[in-house]
């Protein structure tokens, strides 16, 4: 791997300013009910239609936790090599708000159910690695919807009680790129888990990003900032430029920094202070007392710990040692499990490098082109497998397997098929490709004599010659082979 | 004719099943004495038609082998009851109309027994003399111009009263034993995790237990058998088998070990209360039991405790009444924020905002450690010590109340003398343990008085057992005259 | 310690409660003496004592991952103080 040096730091006029970053991810759990309650979860019904008594808070309603999204929690910490708290106690943050109808929300503080742990990041100058400082439970809230009338706001409850990870990462962070990098990983490992769905566009995975500044070499981190609930990749890099920039411009001002939180403007693209949220300091957290704390037997931390699927850290290590392919290679095609899946029963079938030139090629940019999943795919893995092996049996070119490609994409077709009848088939035949090329040879003798004189550009005209007459079947290598024999007789 | 409505539930259930009465005779019997008895304020809603279709329903077609079989029932009006409204005694819920059963309700009903109505109470169960409710104040029975007990005040009430053959409180404090007590009837406020809180307007929920209100100890085994057992729609429920408390009900004592414990004698305590305290001890030294000094050393924190822990639960637990889902909303309110802040303004009495503004402030940034955390700790040091005490005795006897029941009026400007009210009987919540007060005998001016009767976790029947022999030995009658009707 | 009006006032607003400036003052006295009371509790030394976060001396009772509930919006929205066939409506929020 090419060993870049990291390079992003705010240039301010009294000096250089690096960017400190720690992530608060909220990642909905997936499961069937809601954590507290037995409400769905699933996305987009109809306002308040996914709401129970429970849900919405109504007088002498108690909430019973939902084993799975325990459970959930458990392998996501395992998925980050985090410490599992066999002890850990649910408490009530409480703040008022139109969508939070029990006036408190559900989360763990003081003991969370996962502590320490670690995420691996691939960068362009070498591997980093972020520290996780904990992850806990908590129920999500409702949606307040303030565009529907000019003097009221609706509320739909959908959401509300629906079980998330809070994931937070140490201040480990110090670019957008590495936001990025941390953001897909850690999307990436609970995907591969089936614990989130990683879904950004529905919501299921937001973050609060801190941002602070200090000048570089310095040990003390600057005053921070939380930018609250933004639900892109693209928006957490964004604000983090802005956010940086505004920093630093404060203290190239001799200003100070306000510890707050702050709201990103996707229309604006700037971040702005949230006035509403001036007592939010101040969440009164204790137990909740209708719940008992959770004490997680060894033995279920165990069992699901063996059940744990191959992660990408492990997956890549084993491509590059089953597959034998390079760091680089093996990092892309484990970066989603479907990827990883497809990729391997295409390598089952065919040439293990070869199937990841083209599937990292050919492949990902259709897709991209079309905006498909891979799970998506108009190319089956066995059809695909197919064409790889085609390629490698010499039975067609690349060229003409490009072409293959083209119409596997259109009719969905098998490659043996479309080649088959349209004739595709390379010629390697080398009498048949001998008995071509001496005719060739024998229309252009005055070619001859000058490549023999000494003219040898006009090789590459001879295998034009050759590609033309055989509709461009012709088999590249032996042609090369036996047009060298033949010129050189 | 003798009056069916002054007898004990037992008796009643015994005429019903030897059909020497009717369903519907009887629940016309209460609702004729609930018309005339108005001037007491018990009820806040009545549901006599529902009652009497009930009662038609069991005549056609009765099944004698349940529990309540065709019993009218008055409950507090805490519990949330299907279609019918239910106000927790505050003007925020004046018109809030569940769609659901409470769990314990619903027990009832399941063994036979149907509502009649909704008993007033303190607004939210935060009061020890019924005088925070939105609904007004409640009579007791007993005099005219005195307090029933709080928070389950109407339902001591309206029980002294011949109102309801029982019926169920909740108990934070002392909210069952203290009214039992001021109106001469029986309460028990059993372990934390035995009756399901499921459904019942909340107040602190590590404290809340709802329980049986009686005239007797009999009544009060039937009644707790019929409520209690798991819920699993409540997590802090306790899973276990179903105990048969009436039929297992004995006055054997011989041999039980009583604790006596030193620091409920506390100062200024009438006469009275440290004699029918005395008048206890004799009648269980009498029936065999053996009686043995105990300390409790850290009773005299328990009140503090309690007006931390269960206020700092109420702030939040009283979060959700905002106007914006069910109950009462300001039309004042521009914003979001001033909404909120008129509508708790003027939908929660003094009282109860006072106790959500300790809450608040005791779980406050830099108060939390000081108030709410001392506060777990010291409540960690009074289960301690019932815990202790529970390896060398069977139970404990104590008063229920430092006084009999006090006048209309008499303690509502003074918060702290209020409370104090309570602080023979809050220790017990604090601890999860069960309580029963039982009627011993009167003071001077013939206002009943209880005696305290504590057990450690899951020992109901212990405690029902020694009371069932306390009140055969101890000569008290209830004699109220019906002055009101 | 004492709370005064100021403090009382922050307090109230954090528990979302507008007091009426007429009744600030006996709030504060009332408030004071209570808290009095409950500093009783500063007598005791607990530095070693653990705060207690259960009565109930059992784990905490999970549910399957099955669902039972929703799908009740009419019985959800029956209580609203401002009628909506599909949400709760409050005033706007200022954000």
């Amino acid at each position: 791997m090419s060993k870049e040096k990291f390079d992003y730091f705010i240039m301010g006029d009294k000096g250089k300013y690096e960017v400190v970053i720690g992530l608060e991810v909220h990642a909905q759990v997936l499961s069937k009910s809601k954590l507290f309650s037995g409400s769905p979860t699933k996305f987009g019904a109809a306002p308040n239609n996914q709401v129970s008594l429970i849900d919405s808070a109504f007088p002498g309603m108690l909430p019973v936790i939902n084993e799975e999204c325990i459970k959930q929690a458990v392998r996501t910490g395992l998925g980050l090599n985090a410490k599992i708290n066999n002890y850990s106690v649910f408490d009530r943050k409480n703040y008022f708000y139109a969508d939070l109808p029990q006036g408190y929300q559900i989360s763990q503080y003081k003991n969370p159910i996962v502590g320490e742990g670690k995420i691996l990041l691939d960068m362009p100058y070498g591997s980093k690695e972020i520290g996780i400082e904990r992850l806990h439970l908590e129920q999500d809230a409702g949606k307040s919807i303030h565009d529907m009338d000019p003097s009221n706001t609706y509320v739909d409850l959908n959401r509300s009680g629906i079980a998330l990870m809070e994931i937070v990462s140490k201040p480990d962070l110090r670019s957008p790129e590495e936001v990025n990098a941390y953001i897909k990983k850690l999307r990436s490992i609970m995907r591969y888990l089936g614990t989130c769905d990683g879904n950004m566009q529905e919501g299921s995975l937001r973050a609060d990003v801190n941002v602070s500044v200090r000048k570089e070499g310095d040990k003390k981190f600057g005053t921070r900032c939380e930018i609250k609930n933004v639900n892109s990749i693209k928006f957490m890099q964004m604000a983090i430029e802005y956010e940086a920039a505004r920093q630093v411009e404060l203290i190239e001002n001799g200003k100070e920094i306000d510890q707050e939180t702050r709201l990103f403007d996707t229309k604006k693209n700037e971040t702005r202070s949230m006035r509403s949220k001036e007592d939010a300091h101040d969440y009164r957290y204790f137990p909740d007392p209708d719940l008992l704390p959770l004490k997680l037997e060894q033995k279920l931390i165990e069992d699901l710990k063996n059940s744990l699927p191959e992660l990408p850290d492990k997956k890549k290590e084993r491509f590059i040692k089953e597959y034998g392919l390079n760091a680089y290679e093996a990092n892309v095609l484990v970066s989603e499990k479907e990827i990883s899946d497809y990729y391997e029963e295409v390598a089952k079938l065919s040439d293990k490098k070869l199937a990841a030139t083209w599937m990292m090629g050919d492949l990902f940019a259709m897709l991209n082109d079309k905006g498909l999943d891979i799970s998506k795919s108009p190319i089956s893995a066995k059809h695909f497998a197919e064409l790889v092996q085609s390629i490698k049996s010499g039975e067609i070119s690349g060229r003409i397997a490009k072409e293959v490609f083209e119409i596997m994409v259109e009719s969905g077709d098998n490659p043996k098929k479309i080649i088959e009848s349209k004739g595709m088939k390379q010629q390697s035949d080398p009498k048949e490709l001998e008995k071509m090329i001496n005719e060739i040879l024998s229309k252009n003798k005055d070619k001859v004599d000058q490549y023999k004189a000494g003219k040898e550009k006009l090789f590459g005209f001879f295998v034009g010659q050759v590609m033309k007459l055989s509709g461009g079947k012709a088999n590249p290598q032996l042609t090369n082979e036996i047009l060298k024999k033949l010129l050189k007789g | 004719m003798t009056d069916i409505t002054n007898q004990s539930l037992n008796e009643i259930i015994k005429k019903v099943k030897t059909k020497k009465i009717s369903s519907t005779d009887l629940t016309k019997a209460y609702i004729k004495n609930i018309e005339s008895a108005k001037k007491l304020n018990a009820f806040v809603t009545t549901t006599f038609d529902q009652a009497l279709d009930k009662a038609k329903q069991f005549d056609n077609k009765p099944n004698f082998d349940q529990l309540l079989p065709g019993i009218p029932l008055a409950v507090k009006d805490l519990f949330c009851t299907e279609n019918i409204k239910t106000t927790a005694g505050s003007n925020i819920l004046n018109n809030f109309i569940p769609s659901y059963e409470s769990t314990v309700t619903k027990n009832l009903w399941n063994n036979g027994s149907f509502l009649l109505g909704k008993l007033n109470c303190d607004e939210f169960a935060m009061g020890s003399s019924n005088e925070t409710s939105h609904y007004g104040n409640v009579i007791n029975p007993v005099g005219d111009q005195l307090v029933p007990g709080g928070s389950s005040g109407g339902s001591s009430s309206a029980l002294a009263a011949d109102l309801t053959p029982a019926t169920i409180g909740t108990d934070t404090g002392g909210s069952i034993r203290q009214p039992a007590s001021f109106t001469g009837t029986v309460g028990l406020k059993p372990t934390y995790g035995l009756c399901s809180r499921w459904g019942i307007v909340a107040f602190a929920s590590s404290l809340d237990q709802a329980g049986p209100m009686t005239k007797t100890i009999k009544d009060c085994a039937i009644m707790l058998e019929s409520m209690s057992g798991f819920d699993e729609k409540d997590s802090t429920s306790i899973n276990k088998k179903k105990e048969q408390y009436s039929k297992n009900l004995k006055d054997n004592i011989k041999g039980l070990k009583i604790g006596i414990p030193k620091e409920y004698r506390v100062d200024n305590m009438p006469k009275e209360i440290d004699e029918l305290w005395e008048k206890g001890k004799k009648i269980l030294k009498n029936l065999g039991a053996k009686l043995i000094d105990i300390s409790l050393p850290h009773t005299k924190y328990a009140l503090p405790t309690y007006y931390i822990v269960a206020p700092a639960e109420a702030s939040s637990n009283l979060a959700r009444y905002d106007g914006v889902r069910y109950g009462y909303r300001s039309k004042q309110g521009k914003d979001l924020i001033e909404m909120y802040e008129k509508t708790r303004s003027e939908g929660f009495g003094d009282e109860v905002k006072r106790r959500i503004l300790i809450g608040t402030y005791v779980l406050s940034s830099g108060y939390y450690d000081a108030y709410y955390l001392k506060a777990q700790k010291v409540r960690q040091l009074i289960k301690k010590d019932f815990d202790d005490s529970f390896t060398k005795i069977d139970a404990i006897l104590t008063p229920s109340t430092p006084s009999s029941a006090f006048k209309i009026g008499e303690k509502t400007n003074d918060p702290v003398s209020m409370y104090l009210n309570d602080i023979f009987t809050v220790p017990v919540n604090l601890a999860g343990i069960p309580a029963l007060s039982l009627p011993a005998g009167v003071d001077k001016q013939g206002y009943p008085l209880g005696l305290q009767l504590i057990g450690k976790a899951l020992d109901e029947q212990k405690i029902l057992n020694i009371g069932h022999a306390i009140e055969k030995n101890c000569g008290f009658k209830n004699e109220i005259k019906k002055w009101w009707a | 310690m004492s709370l005064d009006k100021e403090k009382i006032k922050h307090v109230a607003k954090l528990a979302r409660i507008s007091v009426d400036e007429a009744k600030v003052d006996s709030l504060t006295k009332d408030l004071n003496s209570i808290f009095k009371f409950i500093e009783q509790l500063n007598e005791l030394k607990t530095e070693k004592v653990e705060p207690l976060t259960s009565i109930l001396n059992q784990s905490l009772r999970s549910r399957k991952d099955e669902i039972s509930d929703g799908k009740i919006r009419e019985k959800i929205l029956k209580n609203s103080p401002k009628e909506n066939k599909e949400f709760f409506v409050v005033p706007k929020v200022v954000e």
